[in-house]
């Protein structure tokens, strides 16, 4: 005998995506910064801007307008098609 | 006994009804010019009534709840298996005239009401729609074993929050779905992080989980609806690693009628509207939306009011503008807000007599919201108590007065706040240091009552460090009837 529960979840399984391979050099990829608008973030992604240069890469950089939300679909969009690789962060 | 052909005519009867008992002498009557095509159902005992050998067995109330009896006896006649009329209780020349028999129940009374169907008898509508409903639900079942434990079931499964759950069982879901008259597949809407779809019949059981009653229901999806509004940045309050989380606070009538505790201890334990209500929003959040204290959720502290933290305002001062009302609602809507609250820093001013000092005196407590020296970044709720509002009532202070004299008194030079001074790094930004700052934004500061009628005591509930446009903002919702 058992006693019936209705489930409380979403039910859903997380979407499994396929990982792009990663990079095996830096040498000529560009690779984007995404800036997430914490206070001095920008001085940290100098720095690694200037880290990755050194590698070879070329950096493009973006911000999104606040960290308390995901980035704007567009922003996302136009990341993905501008760069082989991101990096988003902060500072604080 | 079968009850397989539609008959023309169906007379649903239980013999714990005098009225039902009445009308048993004139039965043969009707099964004599209705001979096949009128059968007899019956609620309670099977073997009445005994002097119709055509009659069902309704006991499981199948028939009785698809055709909504609601009265015994009731007598439907059908055309084309189509329901075309039907009447209830022994009204002698309504049934004559129904049945087409001019002289039934000749030595019977005129008239005699009849008795309530037992599928209305108390908790039977929620165990019915459970067993024959079409309910529009396609909720995953899970089955418990009577070997497990049901509340360490609820645990391992990992639906609680910490504290024991009430198990979701489909008569209790039944139960909570039916306080509304929206679908059950209705989809509210995408509950972040995840950004799964919240159906009405999730929102149920999330409720059932955290013990509300399905009186609190409305309440609940106001609370979501009014959650997932843009300005509220539920995705961001949930992830943050500071200590917001949503305060529900309820106005107006609903709030009365529920029982909700705007009194003695109403940000405290105690009350089942007040604890459950709020507990459903975060359940919820953790189960459909996927955000979890140690996953997505990254607080560096969290607060106690992560289990739950609702209460209702005190309305009883006519004179005194609700929260509701401030936001433009009227004093007789039922109005949800929800605001992104931190914990409550408790404000102690027993010498204060009049407006003028206990405003200043509020507004020295006010500065430390988040930090002395950040200012504008943060918003905050002040609960004003009974013996506070008082003080400002016996002034001849309106509430726009108080927060215009909290507005002033908080007015900063730039240079007391930039970083570094006072030998404080954090702070204001250089580039404020030579203008006046407000402690709040314009819309960041939201007066509200509460509380026992003893005690000098009011209370700030200091908001989220990111509020305003770039972060979450007070909404309001409006509770629903239907």
């Amino acid at each position: 005998m058992s006693t019936t529960l209705l489930d409380p979840t979403s039910e859903r399984q997380p979407a499994t995506r396929q990982l792009n391979d990663r990079l095996t050099t830096l040498t000529g990829k560009t690779i984007g910064l995404l800036d997430i608008s914490k206070p001095r973030g920008k001085e940290f992604l100098d720095e690694v801007e200037k880290q990755l240069g050194d590698q070879g890469a070329r950096v493009m950089r973006y911000s999104k307008p606040t960290f308390t939300r995901v980035a704007p679909t567009e922003l996302s969009q136009q990341i993905s098609i501008e760069c082989d690789a991101v990096i988003e962060g902060l500072a604080d | 006994m079968n009850s397989s052909i539609d008959p023309h005519f169906a007379l649903v009867v239980k013999k714990d009804c005098e009225t039902c008992r009445l009308i048993e002498s004139i039965l043969p009557i009707l099964l004599g010019k209705y001979a096949g095509t009128l059968r007899v159902y019956v609620q309670d005992d099977p073997e009445f009534p005994g002097n119709v050998d055509d009659r069902i067995d309704d006991t499981q109330l199948a028939f009785s709840y698809q055709h909504d009896i609601e009265v015994v006896p009731t007598l439907i006649r059908f055309h084309d298996d189509e329901e075309v009329a039907r009447i209830f209780g022994w009204d002698r020349e309504q049934w004559r005239q129904f049945l087409k028999i001019p002289d039934l129940g000749e030595s019977l009374p005129v008239f005699k009401p009849g008795c309530g169907s037992k599928t209305r008898d108390p908790g039977m509508e929620a165990i019915l729609s459970v067993k024959y409903g079409n309910t529009g639900r396609n909720t995953r079942k899970v089955d418990i074993a009577d070997t497990e434990d049901i509340m360490e079931a609820c645990y391992e499964r990992g639906w609680t929050d910490g504290l024991p759950v009430v198990p979701p069982t489909p008569v209790r879901v039944a139960s909570m779905l039916a306080a509304t008259h929206r679908q059950a597949d209705e989809v509210i809407g995408d509950i972040p992080p995840d950004y799964a779809p919240c159906t009405i019949e999730k929102a149920a059981i999330n409720a059932v989980l955290a013990g509300c009653k399905p009186e609190y229901f409305q309440v609940v999806l106001a609370a979501i609806a009014g959650a997932l509004q843009e300005p509220f940045c539920l995705h961001g309050l949930l992830c943050t690693t500071y200590f917001s989380s949503p305060v529900i606070i309820v106005n107006g009538p609903a709030a009365r009628k529920i029982g909700m505790n705007s009194g003695i201890n109403a940000f405290g334990q105690g009350n089942r509207a007040n604890a459950t209500i709020g507990r459903s929003l975060q359940l919820l959040v953790q189960n459909v939306g996927g955000g979890r204290p140690g996953g997505i959720d990254r607080a560096t502290l969290g607060t106690p009011g992560k289990y739950s933290f609702c209460f209702s305002e005190d309305e009883s001062d006519s004179d005194w503008p609700s929260l509701a009302m401030d936001r433009g609602y009227q004093r007789n809507e039922s109005v949800v807000s929800l605001f992104a609250g931190s914990g409550v820093q408790p404000v102690m001013d027993q010498q204060s007599r009049t407006p003028q000092s206990l405003a200043r005196s509020l507004a020295a407590s006010l500065r430390t919201v988040s930090h002395t020296k950040v200012f504008m970044q943060t918003d905050a709720l002040l609960v004003l108590s009974p013996e506070h509002r008082r003080v400002f009532r016996q002034g001849g202070w309106s509430k726009s007065e108080v927060k215009a004299a909290i507005y002033e008194a908080l007015l900063t030079p730039g240079a007391e706040l930039v970083r570094g001074a006072q030998g404080i790094a954090e702070g204001a930004l250089e580039q404020f240091g030579d203008k006046q700052l407000n402690k709040f934004r314009e819309d960041g500061l939201h007066i509200l009552t509460a509380g026992g009628t003893a005690g000098f005591f009011s209370a700030i509930i200091p908001g989220w460090v990111a509020s305003g446009e770039r972060g979450s903002q007070l909404v309001s919702q409006l509770i629903n009837n239907n």
